[in-house]
């Protein structure tokens, strides 16, 4: 036929009628395929997500908790560490003495004087020479059975506890030699904490303790609320050291607070623990124990009320701070970030609430142990 | 549901903390109004009963946990 205008259809109608001829995949074998590829896609997404939880759960015990050489930066492309290590002394029938750039964060096995040394999850274990680990399961968590050697090193915190002391020395030492040169009135960087001072004297010391005997615990009372105040402060910034977010520490600070109530305590104290004035013989046995476990409880909820407030607080702000890399893009990302901050701010507060709670507290329990007889109004 | 009731016990340790902090703010900011005069007294009297009913809600989530 001649190729006319009118034809024209005709071809294309001919050529849409052989167009399904093309189709050479069945419409079952398409699903399994998207099936598939959807599957493999959500474990990719799966297994990143993953590996990136283990990483911000990383990050973040490294920040929280105490570990035996400072690190401050990480490079994961060049595996650089930047930091400094710090000594290690281990007793294990001899002392031990030596750095922690032996273990080389954790990858290589340390050699001191025979015995061999391996560094797994900030703790020492004693192995052979190859450094190796008899793990075992209990109740379905691994758990490492090699002997520890007793661990007397330097780590995080000691350092920071060392600091913090000799900065605290440093700053009361030149306040108070600064009165005596300057005829009375403070001068310096310790005028800042002039106010602080009698701020414990007035408001927490007196009060509680009363003017006879409040300036036998003025000192300890000084010394915990700048200790705590500043610990506290320091585990805010960056650097990762988490001091009083550590049970040890927290329980130093109570023990201490314990024995001084226990051996400043006048008899008046006892008195009302064992065999209270005023209540009858009945239930003055019952109550006894009740109270005697009172005074053990009391440190113990000081340790628990300090670790517990900034060790949730650490953990709160470095999860929010996680968020912002979880999120990765603008708008999650930012509202984290502020987040974050507006956190950072009540950590600020709660740094200086928990120090002075925990110095009014002791305060009151002082008080309470070094209170006068005076109840003889009450007995006609 | 197998062993994770302890976080609705958790989440119940922190509902009482949230309304006992609630309503210690709440009367000290009705004292503050009745006597402005006393506000710092009050202000600090709020802190101490506040971080102790706080120590008693960590403690119990880390005895939760």
């Amino acid at each position: 036929m001649a190729f006319s205008k009118k034809s024209i259809p005709f071809f294309i109608a001919i050529l849409v009628a052989f167009l399904p001829l093309n189709g050479n995949a069945s419409p079952l074998d398409t699903v399994a395929i998207k099936k598939e590829v959807i599957t493999i896609e959500k474990k990719e997404v799966k297994d990143e997500a993953a590996e990136k939880q283990e990483k911000i759960d990383e990050v973040i015990g490294h920040h929280v908790l105490d570990g035996h050489s400072f690190s401050l930066f990480e490079d994961e492309a060049e595996k650089v560490h930047y930091g400094f290590s710090l000594p290690i002394i281990l007793w294990d029938n001899g002392v031990h003495f030596f750095s922690s750039s032996k273990f080389h964060n954790g990858e290589s096995v340390a050699e001191s004087n025979g015995n061999y040394y391996f560094l797994h999850h900030e703790k020492i274990y004693k192995t052979d020479a190859s450094g190796k680990l008899n793990t075992e399961l209990v109740e379905g968590e691994e758990h490492v059975s090699n002997a520890q050697p007793l661990d007397f090193s330097i780590t995080k915190g000691v350092l920071t506890i060392v600091v913090v002391a000799l900065l605290m020395l440093l700053l009361f030492v030149s306040l108070a030699k600064s009165y005596a040169k300057n005829g009375g009135i403070s001068s310096g960087a310790g005028r800042f904490f002039e106010p602080i001072v009698l701020y414990v004297r007035d408001e927490i010391a007196i009060p509680n303790i009363g003017e006879k005997h409040y300036k036998k615990y003025m000192s300890f009372l000084l010394t915990i609320f700048f200790f705590i105040w500043f610990l506290n402060i320091f585990g805010l910034t960056p650097l990762g050291i988490n001091v009083t977010g550590n049970i040890a520490v927290t329980a130093g600070l109570a023990i201490i607070t314990y024995l001084i109530t226990t051996f400043t305590a006048k008899k008046d104290y006892w008195m009302h623990i064992f065999w209270m004035p005023g209540v009858p013989v009945l239930m003055k046995l019952i109550l006894a124990p009740i109270e005697l476990l009172g005074t053990i409880i009391k440190p113990f909820s000081l340790m628990i009320r300090l670790y517990a407030n900034i060790f949730a607080g650490h953990i709160v702000l470095m999860s929010l701070v996680a968020l912002m890399f979880i999120f990765h893009n603008w708008v999650g990302s930012s509202m984290s970030f502020l987040l974050s901050f507006a956190i950072s701010l009540i950590e600020i507060l709660v740094a200086l609430l928990q120090a002075y709670i925990f110095t009014m507290l002791s305060a009151l329990y002082f008080g309470a142990a070094s209170e006068e007889h005076h109840h003889e109004e009450a007995h006609h | 549901m197998e062993g994770n009731l302890h976080l609705i016990g958790a989440g119940l340790v922190v509902i009482g903390a949230g309304l006992g902090i609630g309503r210690i703010g709440g009367s000290a900011m009705d004292a503050i109004a009745r006597q402005p005069e006393a506000t710092g007294k009050i202000q600090t009297a709020m802190l101490i009963a506040a971080a102790l009913i706080e120590g008693i809600g960590f403690a119990a989530l880390f005895a939760v946990k």
